[in-house]
């Protein structure tokens, strides 16, 4: 393979000299190609910096956002276990503009029009784009807890879209009477970050041993299994014995009920008064998604090779939203897939090398100060799926150095995954 | 960044040109007693001052001659300048021989003659430096190991255009700008340092699962790629 190297050294202030005029809505026959990007997440906010980065100011980047200041959702748990503050956590878009001449746009994306190629704005903008990469992450399917909706989120967090709501589930975990109760409402599969809702448990059973040792964490469960569940069990048993107890559909897990008026929680019809109630309800695709029609049940389904719609070869999905085979709904997937997105997407409008896609994704996870374990994967494309590879995970029984430098390694990946996203 | 370039190339001589020892992990607890010998003059650990010599917490990785307050033989000062910065090796060669390495150093120690006391005492000083590494090849702990890497597959001249795209899957935990915090920087590493070390992965030499599994499905060329691309990465 002959290939040429490009030189995109010092490029960056040449592409921010290039964008730096305020957003506006150019007419048919832009010269330079255009690509739209929804969603500032692991998935969008990478695409977006690898494509500007590695095209050199030959592609008009927009990424559209609404939030100025991006809290992850990976590493929220730890903030819950009073690992890590929620400053930490927060991410501006202030170098993606200034250093990488990415058009960031702070708004909400409400409608795509697949036909002019042009998606339209709350703020009253509509924005052409050649292609249109949406990462949208999770919204919540209506009705998957009885007695719940959005409405209900401040009485019943679900904290599963980190910032405020995280913030309010930590100030209610801090408010519980001693002895008292925090339930969960574990999702059914697919969702996002998969061990996520273990490790919150775990990092609020550390949080409570220290403040509230008499109180009770309750997990209504509607999965058989769960991501690392071996792990997860032997570190409660070990930090946490006779904390947690776990509800799951063979006892009624998957049959819930919730009031948030009483803030009592029903499990197969035995009702208990709960002092925090976390409802994470069954997951779909961001909104934006199904607006624009790409969505096949909950999710987007994608080419692996690409991550290109099955429905829209001008659109790319990424991350939580899309439906893509093996990969978890991840952080670390989404970064993955922005990448081989980016340079697919890249070739297609310039002309660039396109390189096989190849993915991996490792996950995290705390349990308790310096008990990190971690699971991981390498996935190539097949013409039906992002398909597994290779994989690992941590052993049940690892020792206290070992499980010290994997949590050592999730700030270092943390650092680097923050970097890799925002500059 | 290509003064870092500057300070990590030197070292990589001076580690091909020395003794390959495989191990770095010496004994910290054999290198607590023999530290006794520095400790007239050496403080290590909570609360510990310049003495005669300069507090030595954090040791790893810092440029020398930056221990705040401390005032440096102009040797040392020179040195600094110099770019000297304490790596295993600059250490080992150092606590070897302190005068081969700075000439007019203040430090009146006749050194360690022996390799296995060396390596337990950096092996100690190692424990009070932030973000032990876990790569031997990596900075601070860089150091020459044994291989078995055939001299073809180190004499492929990698694509780095190429091993830019490759990049995408090592820059999701390691830090372009070289930054290391519990995942250690590859950036600027010496591309047959590189090389080495991704096939003692693939081989299964080395443990980590993470990079097991990463350079498992590397081909010969395509850890050439990385290997250039890393090496001369803006």
């Amino acid at each position: 393979m002959k290939l040429n190297r490009r030189a995109f050294i010092g490029t960056a202030a040449v592409a921010a000299g290039t964008f730096a005029a305020p957003l506006l809505v150019r007419a048919d026959g832009h010269a330079k190609p255009r690509v739209v990007i929804v969603g500032g997440g692991a998935g969008g906010a990478t695409a977006a910096r690898y494509i500007a980065k590695d095209s050199a100011g030959e592609i008009d980047v927009t990424l559209i956002e609404p939030t100025r200041t991006y809290y992850t959702c990976f590493f929220s748990n730890l903030y819950l276990g009073g690992f890590r503050t929620m400053d930490s956590l927060g991410h501006s878009y202030g170098k993606l503009a200034a250093e990488y001449g990415i058009n960031v746009v702070h708004d909400w994306a409400t409608g795509v029009d697949r036909d002019s190629k042009t998606v339209a704005t709350a703020g009253g903008h509509s924005i052409p784009y050649d292609r249109l990469i949406l990462s949208p992450g999770i919204d919540f399917v209506d009705g998957a807890v009885a007695g719940w909706d959005v409405s209900s989120q401040n009485a019943m967090p679900h904290a599963y879209k980190a910032g405020s709501q995280t913030e309010l589930l930590r100030a209610q975990i801090e408010a519980m009477p001693q002895g008292g109760t925090y339930a969960m409402v574990a999702p059914p599969n697919p969702f996002r970050c998969p061990p996520g809702p273990y490790e919150r448990v775990s990092m609020v059973a550390h949080m409570l041993k220290e403040t509230n040792p008499t109180a009770k964490i309750l997990i209504a469960d509607p999965k058989e299994k769960f991501s690392k569940q071996g792990l997860f069990e032997a570190g409660w048993n070990d930090h946490y014995a006779g904390m947690i107890e776990r509800i799951g559909p063979d006892f009624g897990g998957d049959n819930v009920e919730v009031d948030p008026n009483a803030m009592t929680l029903s499990i197969d019809g035995e009702v208990t008064n709960v002092d925090v109630c976390n409802v994470i309800p069954a997951m779909k695709a961001g909104k934006i998604a199904e607006i624009a029609g790409i969505t096949e049940g909950n999710w987007a389904p994608v080419n692996a090779a690409d991550l290109s719609s099955k429905m829209d070869e001008n659109i790319h999905v990424l991350g939580d939203a899309c439906a893509q085979g093996d990969m978890p709904k991840s952080g670390f997937s989404a970064n993955s897939q922005a990448k081989v997105c980016a340079n697919a997407v890249r070739g297609a409008l310039t002309g660039s090398t396109v390189f096989p896609a190849r993915f991996a994704n490792t996950c995290w996870s705390l349990i308790n100060t310096n008990d990190g374990v971690k699971v991981g994967a390498s996935y190539e494309a097949t013409d039906e799926k992002i398909a597994k590879v290779d994989g690992f995970i941590s052993e049940v029984g690892e020792s206290a150095d070992v499980r010290q430098a994997t949590f050592e390694e999730s700030v270092g990946w943390y650092d680097g995954i923050a970097a890799d996203m925002f500059g | 960044m290509s003064s870092l370039k500057r300070i990590i190339s030197p070292v990589a001589i001076v580690a091909f040109a020395a003794v390959a020892h495989a191990d770095v992990g010496g004994d910290a607890e054999r290198g607590e007693d023999l530290f006794r010998q520095c400790s007239s003059c050496h403080q290590i650990g909570a609360g510990a001052v310049d003495r005669v010599g300069p507090q030595l917490n954090g040791i790893f990785d810092r440029s020398a001659g930056q221990a705040e307050g401390f005032r440096y033989s102009e040797g040392l000062e020179r040195a600094a300048a110099g770019g000297l910065t304490w790596t295993y090796e600059s250490l080992d060669a150092y606590i070897k021989d302190p005068r081969s390495l700075v000439s007019q150093t203040r430090m009146s120690f006749r050194g360690f003659d022996d390799q296995q006391d060396r390596d337990d005492v950096l092996a100690y000083l190692r424990l009070f430096s932030d973000n032990p590494q876990d790569i031997p090849e990596s900075a601070p702990t860089a150091a020459a190991v044994d291989h078995e890497v055939a001299p073809e597959i180190l004499a492929i001249i990698g694509d780095p255009a190429y091993g830019e795209y490759l990049s995408g899957e090592c820059t999701s935990c390691h830090q372009t700008s070289g930054a290391a915090s519990g995942i250690p920087s590859i950036t600027h590493w010496p591309s047959e340092d590189f090389v080495i070390a991704m096939h003692a992965y693939k081989g299964g030499v080395r443990q980590h699962p993470v990079m097991q599994m990463m350079a498992g499905r590397l081909s010969n060329e395509e850890i050439a790629a990385l290997a250039a691309f890393f090496e001369d990465i803006e």
